[in-house]
């Protein structure tokens, strides 16, 4: 029964994983583009997630401290992101990926 | 909280999204609190939820969304996207399923009392250069954000 409660670092690794694929999904499948920052913000937590759990199973630090370089990463990300998104909007009046193809020939 | 990056995903009005987003963004500092980093725990919480969610909630509101609520929610390659995701979740029951034994399962007892001072001093010591290299490049996302939302530049 203790073993069955016990949780180790192979279940938060499969939490992580199940976080990524859930950001995958929403990245590669969504019209919008605000759920598509938000989707790679959900792929970032499941970053953190895989860092601090291996920062406990080892004892050390390094995993908490680049988890936290990962969070300021994920702010600097979503101002340039959102400030894009904006600008796009302008010119576009519209926030659908679809239509994001300038670039496209 | 995967329930939360799962309404995250599917809901249809962006705000709803964001509110799952935060709950599941508490879920996770939590679990933070549970692998024994409080500090983490505090920054996720003060920046993902206080911070970068206040952003996201901005943009919402200042890009018009009644019009994209009644349109189509998947764009038009979302079959070659589950597709993609499904091999990709493939790979990982793969590899967790053979590598499970590779983890020890015993995890070493950090003293939970000092954390934030011992990252505090690994922040300022050892990742010196690191920490320096993150304020630079939050001051070009300021400076880029700050250039993209402008008007006329």
């Amino acid at each position: 029964m203790d073993t069955m409660l016990h949780i180790t670092t192979l279940h938060y690794l499969v939490l992580g994983a199940a976080l990524f694929l859930l950001g995958v999904i929403g990245v590669l499948t969504r019209r919008n583009v605000v759920i598509v920052l938000m989707s790679i913000e959900l792929i970032l937590n499941a970053v953190n997630l895989n860092l601090v759990a291996f920062s406990q199973l080892w004892g050390g630090l390094h995993g908490q401290v680049f988890a936290i370089f990962v969070i300021t990463d994920a702010a600097a990300e979503a101002a340039v992101g959102l400030g894009i998104l904006i600008a796009f909007f302008r010119n576009k009046e519209t926030v659908n990926i679809d239509e994001v193809n300038l670039l496209k020939w | 909280m995967l329930i939360g990056g799962i309404l995250v995903i599917t809901r249809r009005n962006p705000v709803h999204s964001a509110v799952a987003l935060i709950v599941t963004l508490l879920a996770q500092a939590s679990i933070y609190l549970m692998l024994y980093a409080p500090f983490v725990a505090g920054v996720q919480i003060i920046l993902y939820a206080g911070g970068i969610m206040v952003l996201f909630l901005f943009v919402i509101m200042l890009v018009s969304i009644d019009r994209s609520i009644r349109e189509r929610q998947f764009n038009s390659q979302w079959v070659v996207g589950i597709i993609a995701a499904t091999a990709l979740g493939g790979l990982f029951i793969a590899v967790y399923s053979k590598g499970k034994d590779i983890f020890p399962d015993r995890a070493f007892s950090v003293a939970e009392g000092d954390n934030t001072q011992k990252v505090a001093t690994m922040l300022y010591g050892q990742y010196m250069f690191a920490f320096e290299i993150a304020s630079l490049l939050l001051l070009v996302a300021i400076i880029g954000a700050v250039v993209m939302a402008k008007k006329r530049i």
